[in-house]
């Protein structure tokens, strides 16, 4: 092995822990966001993203800062691969003003203009048609940015998505299509509610440029989404991946599971991104025992300082109430 | 003063082009707006004029396009969206109402949408019950929304600007029989303000509150009240969100006695909601019940005699108006 090979492979086993990190940090994050729910501290809807960690976390590898991201409501996930804090989001969930959205959003609603995170949109495909908006901007303003755009397969029967791939593909917009298949739309399997159940095959035919991938493989992932995002970058117009992966728990807090049998869930959780990748760490010896302990505990310490953050943030004055309908705008 | 003759049309095209011009960030697109010159032939010749970047056609897409004016006002542009009609827009009520109206809330206060979305309203035009209805007074029903109606040359040349400066999203009502309205505007008419009502008629007896394409109908009636010697001040509404309150409470205090007229439906209307505005503010200032003309509550109907029997009327506002002053005055 030469030298710069060594270098390059421990440059990756490198990356491999750190995607290992960001996404038990999403796992740990949600789990204590679950017991928090229990207890009243989070109120609302909670939609929580654990078993689909390898999308989130492996799509957002492809991304510059100056890029967009437009997501769904269950976007925890997808909010802290892309940077937001452990504590902004933990605030928020809590209604509280350190808050990424100042505690008037919630779970459902995260926004960060820092990390150009347009939400958190809890209206199903609700999010595409800004995607291409953002997108239309960036090239009416011929910015080289990617508008990663996230939903799920349930919103491929609303009309907005066929509406919006049309108009990204016609006008070559720079848009990333994510669509998380996680085959269930809150309750409806995707056969219930597809006539065509190859979900890239639709946007396939808008002249798309569409595959599926191995969502619960982090790497692959990360592959295809480099690639399809490296040629929205060269200005190829919009991609579109489908990426197959599962939601280990309930659709939100109130979801018994009527529709699914626990033997279904049981089989994909062998396929859980974090343990296959943790395992295989291991395996190659990236990781003993010690040292995935370790990691553990700084993850959970993370998740534990941004629940001691949100408990000690302050509630909105009421008389702040009707603020943020207009824009404030400073006295001339 | 110099002027020249112009239409409501030509003031709506001048509005858009001179925007186009002076802000790079300005754009228009909707359905038909570019090589077929637009469904009113409001930008007939502007994509020849400004291209196809700044003129854009859409697919029969109106949630999307819509939805695409958010993202790119989110993105640093300033989108001009027109939508046919407003019976049309319908087909993007969850973009206007779900992200452009609540976007900046639900982001505590980090991303504002300074969209403009224009749209043709109301009838008149024997075109029945999918093309003619006055959904304004709906729209001004949503906070986070600013909804205007111009109904003069001069606003249809003026709003436009300000609308566009304006940080959030502004719905502009253009009631479609006033595109061939005729008149004068000063050669160097330009941006007016969107947050004030205006009287066009001063009286004594008694306040017609309207806006849009009932502002004429309203003139005609304050003229022919004046025959009869009844004096009738006539406000001009011109925004309907955010009402300007003080305007129709000072018009009501000096009269006494209103008579709205809106050419949506009665129940549940941007008139009842001036009615009961009139009730918390000026009730001890009235000498007569409020009394609204508003059209019949039925969808459009598409002969000519049942649409203009459901539409209000000069005729209907002077009766109206004469049972008031004659019973109380």
């Amino acid at each position: 092995m030469t030298l710069s090979a060594v270098a390059s492979s421990t440059s990756q086993t490198e990356h491999e822990v750190k995607l290992l990190r960001e996404m038990l940090l999403i796992r740990y994050f949600e789990e204590k966001s679950a017991e928090l729910y229990t207890q009243e501290k989070i109120r609302g809807f909670l939609h929580l993203y654990i078993g689909e960690e390898a999308v989130a976390v492996g799509a957002m590898q492809s991304l510059r800062p100056e890029d967009a991201v437009v997501s769904t409501y269950r976007e925890h996930g997808h909010a802290l691969a892309r940077g937001l804090s452990a504590d902004s989001i933990m605030a928020e969930m809590y209604g509280k003003l350190e808050g990424c959205s100042r505690g008037r959003g919630g779970s459902m609603h995260l926004f960060d203009a820092r990390t150009r995170f347009y939400g958190g949109n809890a209206i199903v495909g609700g999010g595409l048609p800004l995607a291409v908006g953002l997108a239309l901007a960036d090239k009416m303003q011929a910015r080289n940015q990617v508008t990663a755009c996230f939903f799920g397969e349930g919103a491929v029967a609303e009309g907005e998505f066929h509406e919006s791939i049309n108009l990204a593909a016609l006008w070559q917009l720079p848009v990333l299509f994510l669509c998380e298949n996680n085959l269930y739309a809150m309750g409806t399997a995707l056969a219930r509610s597809e006539s065509q159940t190859d979900i890239h095959l639709k946007a396939a035919s808008y002249q798309v440029p569409s595959e599926a991938v191995d969502g619960m493989n982090v790497l692959a992932v990360e592959e295809a989404t480099q690639r399809a995002a490296a040629a929205v970058r060269a200005g190829e117009g919009p991609y579109f991946l489908e990426l197959r992966t599962y939601r280990f728990r309930a659709h939100s807090m109130f979801d018994p599971q009527l529709y699914r049998d626990k033997a279904e869930v049981e089989e994909w959780k062998k396929r859980c991104p974090i343990a296959t990748l943790s395992q295989r760490l291991r395996q190659e010896g990236v990781l003993t025992d010690e040292s995935l302990t370790r990691l553990e505990a700084e993850v959970w310490a993370e998740v534990d300082a941004s629940v001691a953050f949100a408990e000690a943030g302050t509630w909105e004055p009421v008389e702040e109430l009707t603020r943020f309908v207009y824009s404030e705008r400073l006295a001339p | 003063m110099n002027t020249i003759k112009t239409t409501y049309r030509e003031a709506v095209r001048e509005a858009i082009r001179e925007a186009i011009r002076q802000d790079s960030r300005v754009f228009l697109m909707g359905e038909d707006v570019g090589r077929y010159g637009g469904c009113f032939a409001v930008s007939k010749g502007l994509l020849d004029e400004l291209g196809p970047e700044r003129i854009r056609d859409t697919p029969l897409s109106e949630s999307a396009f819509v939805g695409a004016g958010i993202g790119a006002a989110m993105g640093g542009m300033r989108p001009i969206v027109e939508i046919m009609t407003v019976n049309f827009s319908l087909l993007a009520l969850d973009q206007i109402l779900n992200n452009a109206a609540t976007i900046l809330h639900m982001s505590g206060g980090q991303f504002n949408i300074p969209l403009v979305i224009r749209m043709a309203t109301g009838g008149g035009r024997q075109l029945a019950a999918q093309h003619s209805h006055s959904l304004e007074g709906w729209y001004a029903h949503i906070p986070g929304i600013k909804v205007l109606a111009p109904a003069t040359l001069e606003d249809a040349r003026g709003m436009l600007w300000t609308a566009l400066e304006d940080p959030d999203p502004v719905l502009i009502f253009e009631n479609a029989l006033l595109y061939n309205l005729e008149g004068e505007l000063p050669a160097d008419a330009g941006p007016v303000g969107i947050d004030k009502a205006k009287v066009l008629r001063s009286g004594t007896d008694v306040s017609l509150i309207t806006y849009g394409g009932s502002l004429y109908k309203t003139l005609d009636a304050a003229e022919r009240l004046a025959g009869e010697g009844i004096s009738a001040e006539v406000l001009d509404l011109r925004t309907l969100r955010p009402l300007d309150t003080p305007a129709i409470l000072a018009s009501v205090a000096k009269t006494h006695r209103a008579v709205i007229v809106d050419e949506g439906w009665r129940s549940g209307s941007i008139s009842a909601e001036i009615s009961t505005r009139l009730m918390e503010g000026a009730f001890y200032e009235l000498d007569a019940p409020v009394a609204r003309v508003c059209s019949a509550e039925v969808p459009m109907p598409y002969p000519k005699h049942l649409e203009q029997a459901a539409l209000p009327q000069a005729e209907t506002i002077v009766q109206t108006v004469r049972q008031l002053v004659g019973g109380h005055g």
